[in-house]
């Protein structure tokens, strides 16, 4: 599972993740709980538990297990979108999460609007956006379409201009959730074919798909998560080869 | 294992996600216009009239108070010229409102991209500040041609408490609004109770009336008095007062009628304000750690 340079891109150190329920929002709710002096451990939900592991620089790992396991938990983490209860991660360099593509599009602002608004919010300079404009909306091919408002756009076109300006960050650390499914078939293979390239720049891939074999063929590492423990760490074939119970 | 067990991490690497506080956001200039840009796009699309609305509601407001205030209760034949004393305090009390109502809910209206990617969140905060201003200047640019209109002529004082004014009154309701929004997150509740307070703001700050109402009514020793002349609102509005209307006005007239030591009052209250925002700032900070769930 070596890459060339040995030095680590990702760092997970026995780290846990709990969710709380809290199910009103209110005060009274919170003013009643006080007054029955009850905790809210009741409540409690421990999504990932002492999970630890290490991904070097330039390796392309296959996250996977079943709905509920915790990826999308582990790669929120690792973004920081989420904040660990315990333990820590580290990352080398900068990061991007595609966890969702276009989370930061608006449907009233054009689509030249969103590419400026969430490259900036990937990350990009002003500098880095114009440079790349072009780029990114070839990438998407919806040229014509650039200056219609999102809201217009079929879903298709909007997940193409999405996932076009968050590949086009140049960050150092990828983090894909759930994205390779985005639009028709000749899409997919050219997103495909994008995070092919970026993995053969040395940069580090850390993907979640619901598509076992692609993710198995694209990887050279697979981690298996159950109910929020890490219980397999190996070959990808062999990972999903044990998903599928066949092993 | 608690904080003080976790190992260092590896050379060059770094935690992703630290919450860093409101000084930190310079570096992110460029986002921050982006997402201004964006509020006001959006607030306006569709509208005819667009960013002129800003200038439409508190010129109904003011016709409103001048009228019913003015006219029916007699206000103006008091503090003339009343117009300029009235809008004075109106501008600032919008400001306040608007900075406030809308960093409140900025948080949770942004909730899809808090859960989704890592961004500074003091940057939602912060643009309402800055749309707040964008429909702030406007108004200002009003309120200067009416008091020259009136016969006010700036004075170099005047200028300053104008200045000051202004910046008490985005220090104490960017305070305010990063404690609200960051309440916000958990408890919903907290958008009516600003609402509440945003209704009533205008009636307990001097900006209808002038303050000898209040010292003759409560007394000027009565604590009331005090807690009355204690709100920053209140200073923000006088330290208007001194800038616009002041100048305009009769000797005879302005005499007494602002609150005294307007000046000395403006700094204290923007002191107290910066420790507020200072404290809003790092409950803010520590309490954004957890948005992402929370939403
Ligand atoms: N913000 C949240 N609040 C409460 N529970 C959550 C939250 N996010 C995820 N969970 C729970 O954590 C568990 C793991 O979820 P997730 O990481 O999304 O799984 P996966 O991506 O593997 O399907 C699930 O049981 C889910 O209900
Ligand atoms: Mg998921």
């Amino acid at each position: 599972m070596g890459s060339a340079t040995g030095r680590e891109a990702i760092v997970v150190d026995a780290l846990v993740k709990r969710f709380r329920f809290r199910h009103v929002h209110s005060l009274k709710e919170t003013v009643a709980r006080w007054v029955r002096g009850r905790s809210e451990n009741v409540d409690e939900f421990t999504a990932l538990k002492d999970v630890s592991l290490t991904i070097a620089e330039g390796e392309t790992v296959a996250l996977l297990g079943f709905n509920g396991s915790g990826k999308s938990t582990l790669l929120k983490c690792i973004s920081g979108v989420l904040t660990p209860d315990e333990g820590q991660v580290g990352v080398r360099g900068r990061i991007a999460g595609l966890i969702e593509v276009g989370a930061g599009f608006h449907p009233d602002l054009t689509g030249r609007e969103n590419v400026y608004l969430n490259g900036a919010i990937l990350g990009m300079t002003e500098a880095e956006i114009e440079e790349r404009f072009e780029a990114i909306v070839a990438f998407s091919e919806i040229e014509e379409f650039i200056d219609q408002e999102v809201k217009f756009y079929s879903s298709g076109m909007f997940l193409r201009l999405a996932f076009a300006v968050a590949v086009h960050t140049d960050p150092d650390v990828f983090l894909v959730d759930e994205i390779l499914a985005v639009g028709d078939e000749p899409f997919q293979r050219k997103c495909l074919d994008r995070i092919r390239s970026l993995r053969a720049e040395g940069k580090t891939l850390v993907i979640v798909s619901h598509d076992l074999n692609m993710v198995a063929d694209l990887c050279d590492r697979g981690i298996l998560l159950e109910h929020g423990v890490v219980v397999m760490d190996d070959e990808p074939h062999a990972v999903v080869r044990r998903m599928r119970g066949e092993a | 294992m608690t904080d003080a067990a976790l190992r260092p991490l590896p050379e060059g690497m770094e935690r992703p996600g630290v919450a860093r506080g409101l000084l930190s956001l310079v570096r992110d200039r460029y986002l921050l216009t982006l997402l201004v840009r964006k509020e006001l796009r959006v607030r306006y699309q569709a509208s005819v009239l667009g960013l002129a609305w800003s200038y439409v509601k508190p010129g109904a407001q003011f016709a409103v108070f001048y009228f019913v205030m003015g006219q029916f209760l007699n206000l103006s034949r008091s503090l003339p010229p009343y117009a300029i004393f009235l809008f004075s305090g109106i501008v600032v009390i919008n400001l306040f409102s608007e900075i406030l109502g809308n960093a409140t809910r900025s948080v949770v209206g942004n909730g899809a991209l808090v859960r989704k990617i890592f961004l500074p969140r003091q940057l939602f905060p912060l643009s309402s500040v800055l749309v707040a201003l964008v429909h702030f200047l406007p108004q200002l640019v009003i309120l200067v041609v009416g008091a020259l209109i009136s016969g006010w002529r700036p004075d170099l004082l005047g200028v300053v408490a104008g200045v000051l004014g202004i910046a008490l009154t985005l220090v104490f309701a960017l305070g305010l609004g990063l404690l609200f929004a960051a309440i916000n997150v958990a408890y919903r509740d907290t958008e009516n109770t600003v609402d509440l307070i945003l209704m009533v703001a205008v009636w307990f700050s001097p900006v209808l009336y002038n303050i000898a109402l209040v010292r003759d009514h409560f007394g000027a020793d009565s604590w009331l008095t005090w807690l009355y002349q204690a709100n920053p609102l209140t200073i923000a509005v006088e330290l208007f007062h001194r800038a616009f209307w002041w100048n305009a006005a009769e000797p005879g007239i302005r005499d007494g009628a602002l609150v005294d030591h307007v000046m000395t009052r403006g700094v204290i209250a923007l002191a107290v304000s910066v420790v507020l925002l200072w404290v809003g700032d790092r409950v803010f900070t520590r309490m954004s750690r957890t948005f992402a769930q929370e939403l």
